[in-house]
């Protein structure tokens, strides 16, 4: 399978052979990062700029450590949407940037749609870190991977994602990854936390966390924000920890060689317990390795698209004899 | 001032249950008679429409002119000339201006305007639009306020849209509601759904209008007020109109023609002419709003134009003010995607479009009827053509259906017996967009003297 697009939005619609090719492609970068020499030379000349209008530090810095690892020019550029409201539009400011020839943008903002928006305006290829509560394709990407290394191929794997699934991206991209996959997926949380109709999206629906990672390979734990108490979603956090937290005891009555992740970063206490986060079911650092080598594969691919692209240009320029 | 002989004309006229090939002549600003084979005098123009539907001007009871306040976004000039453009020969303009048409003399700056067509100001409830004291109702009755409305935001203190309904009933003049709970629409951006929790985009759920319906509902029992309910977007607010209606409130309600040809799988495409207020809901409730207006729970179709600048509009979806412009595609939209699809006829949209938002605001248009105000408009339902963003003579080009192809086009627009739009005009009005290859347009109009 050859992967040809120039964007990386969200997994939704994205076939179950493009996602093995980014995998397998994966596999291979990960081989890399096992060496004493950890770079290669595969991108040298293409600059990449990591666009942040939200605070994140793990997908930053993995994303810069991939463009890095992969010989490209790496531009960061962190800014909260409230000083950019203030001044410069969100399609000036990229536009800027790619002034500056910029070949790949990979953009987090609170806005969803905001990389969907910024593929009308810009030339460059777009890698959505993350767009409000809409998409995260890279993390379900990495969780894919990490799935795949504990448990082989995921057509009828058991995978249940337990906690705030309204707010998350992280959630909607596992679930088009996973059904992709042809994975059975349950998502498991207060009533308060689900999107409406988001059975529809081919998960199963549960409000009761015994029955819904009992038999389970995976449990994929979501962080659970303080501020939703406030929104009124939560009655407690104490009342979250009680009815949905991985505990120990919880985690006992599941099957013995359940696999349990979290994006990160971990609100210990809340939704997951320390001795499950640090215990041997937990494969949570690995997601965090396996991000570098994810993100390496989705770059080179959209690369060579790109550069496709332009050979495909030349040619017809060359043709029209200029 | 000239004569006009419309003739080979199909004249659709619900206020008269006419539906007839007959000329019709306009004099003195008036319409005239009507008939077969009527003789043009000396002094007349006659205009032949050959077949195309002959109807009365087109009343749009919801737009923004944004004048005063935001004239880079629309004036009452441009605004009333889109209207022309549109097949529109009367406008309400709603007061969310800045400053809001709160105080006589802003009632008369709005009705002092050279324009096209005939506007009608609609004044603010409250004072600024801020929902606490209410406006001088019966002086700017008086200055010529045809209804009032606080629109773009609701009147969110029940105690205050208590009084105004009574205070307004003793003026004679319809509220204007526009009904939406603030609290449960929180930071929502589009409708909540199937379409918002893939999006990832803020949901506004159906119950944020129907709960502020039903509120006005009760309001409207318990005062014996006019109440009129703007932009009817789902199918438990139009159920909700159809009981107050069997229980005999004094309750109309119109809707807007994006709530029955979009629905909210469109809004994923994060298109930012497609965030309005209330949003763009799902098909189910898209095909509730097509009962309502077919079985008369629905009283009128009126456009909501609401201009705004590609600065504030090309931006992130949520960051986007709400509103699309409309007054053009008025009369297309709703022959595309109500009597194409067989929902309504001919005659029911002329009604909705002109007949009943004209009644309902005790305006003098709407009819065709001999001695009435000679408002035309003139459309062929047949003319297939592709919407373009140069088409529009709004100052604004904020609309989801440029791209698209419609279904029925105007092409006479006649205001006060005064011609003020035709689609083959060679003046510096002309669009030659409109013209393009390719598409079918009528003959031109063989018009003589």
């Amino acid at each position: 399978m050859r992967w040809t697009r120039k964007h990386l939005l969200g997994l939704e619609g994205v076939g179950r052979d493009e996602i093995v090719a980014i995998l397998d492609a994966a596999a291979k970068f990960r081989e890399i990062l096992d060496r004493p020499v950890k770079k290669v030379p595969t991108l040298r000349g293409i600059t990449i700029v990591n666009l942040f209008f939200e605070p994140s530090t793990r997908t930053r810095m993995s994303f810069e450590l991939a463009e890095k690892r992969l010989s490209a020019d790496t531009l960061n550029f962190a800014a909260s949407t409230s000083s950019v409201k203030k001044g410069e539009t969100l399609r000036d400011t990229a536009r800027n940037i790619e002034a500056m020839m910029v070949d790949m943008v990979v953009m987090r903002h609170p806005s969803p749609g905001a990389p969907h928006f910024l593929t009308h305006h810009l030339d460059a290829s777009i890698i959505n870190a993350g767009d409000g509560p809409h998409e995260h394709p890279t993390q379900a990407l990495l969780d894919l991977f990490t799935m795949r290394e504990r448990l082989g191929d995921l057509d009828g794997k058991r995978v249940t994602i337990v906690g705030d699934i309204l707010h998350s991206r992280v959630a909607r991209s596992n679930v088009w990854g996973l059904t992709a996959l042809g994975a059975e997926v349950t998502l498991c949380g207060p009533t308060t936390f689900m999107p409406v109709e988001i059975e529809k999206m081919g998960a199963r629906v549960s409000t009761d966390i015994r029955e819904s990672t009992v038999d389970a390979d995976v449990v994929n734990v979501l962080r659970i924000q303080r501020e939703r108490q406030e929104g009124g979603f939560l009655p407690s956090l104490r009342e979250y920890t009680n009815l949905f937290g991985i505990t120990a005891e919880r985690v006992a009555g599941m099957r013995p060689d359940v696999v349990i992740m979290h994006p990160g970063p971990i609100n210990r206490g809340v939704e997951l317990m320390t001795d499950v986060a640090d215990g041997d079911r937990s494969v949570i650092l690995d997601q965090v390795t396996n991000g570098v080598a994810v993100r390496m594969a989705i770059i080179y691919l959209l690369s060579r698209v790109r550069a496709a692209e332009r050979i495909e240009e030349s040619e017809i320029l060359a043709e029209v004899g200029l | 001032m000239r004569k006009i002989l419309i003739t080979g004309g199909r004249v659709i006229d619900p206020a008269t249950r006419t539906d007839d090939h007959v000329d019709v002549l306009l004099a003195e600003g008036r319409v005239a008679e009507w008939g077969k084979g009527i003789e043009a005098g000396g002094e007349t123009l006659t205009v032949d429409v050959d077949g195309a539907i002959v109807a009365p001007g087109l009343v749009d009871m919801h737009v923004h002119l944004r004048d005063p306040g935001r004239e880079d976004e629309e004036t009452i000039e441009s605004g009333t000339a889109a209207a022309a453009h549109g097949g529109v020969t009367a406008v309400a303009a709603m007061p969310n201006t800045e400053p809001a048409i709160d105080t006589p003399s802003w009632v008369e700056y709005v009705r002092s305007q050279e324009t096209p067509i005939a506007v009608y100001p609609i004044a603010a409830i409250t004072v600024g639009r801020e929902g606490k004291t209410l406006t001088g109702m019966a002086e700017l009755a008086e200055a010529g306020a045809v209804a009032f409305s606080d629109d773009g935001s609701p009147v969110v203190s029940p105690t205050v849209m208590r009084r105004a309904l009574e205070y307004a009933s003793m003026v004679g003049l319809p509220i204007i509601s526009h009904c939406e709970d603030l609290d449960l629409k929180g930071s929502g951006v589009m409708n909540e759904g199937l379409a918002s929790t893939l999006s990832g985009l803020r949901g506004i759920p159906a119950a944020a209008e129907e709960v502020a319906v039903a509120r006005d509902i009760i309001l409207a029992r318990t005062t014996g007020a006019k109440l009129h309910i703007a932009h009817v977007s789902t199918e438990g607010s139009v159920e909700l109109v159809r009981r107050a209606k069997e229980d005999g409130i004094a309750i109309t309600c119109e809707t807007a023609p994006h709530y029955f040809s979009l629905n909210d799988d469109d809004v994923r495409s994060y298109d930012t002419s497609l965030r309005v207020s209330p949003p763009i809901r799902s098909a189910a409730d898209l095909a509730a709003i097509k009962v309502g207006l077919a079985d008369g729970t629905i009283d009128a179709i009126a456009s909501d134009h609401a201009p705004h600048s590609v600065e504030e509009k090309q931006v992130e979806f949520d960051a986007a003010p709400p509103g699309m412009i409309g007054v053009e595609t008025l009369l297309p939209v709703t022959l595309t995607n109500l009597v194409q699809s067989g929902t309504v006829t001919l005659e029911r949209a002329v009604e909705l479009l002109s007949t009943d938002p004209a009644s309902i605001l005790n305006i003098p248009h709407g009819t065709l009827e001999a001695g009435s105000r000679a408002d035309v408009t003139v459309f062929d339902p047949d003319w297939a053509w592709e919407v373009t963003a140069d088409w529009f003579r709004s100052k604004s080009k904020n609309s989801p259906f440029i791209g698209r192809t419609l279904q029925g086009r105007v092409i006479l627009t006649i205001s006060e017996g005064k011609i003020v739009f035709e689609e083959n005009a060679t003046s510096d009005n002309d669009d030659g967009e409109a013209h393009a290859e390719g598409e079918h347009r009528p003959e031109e109009l063989p018009v003589h003297v």
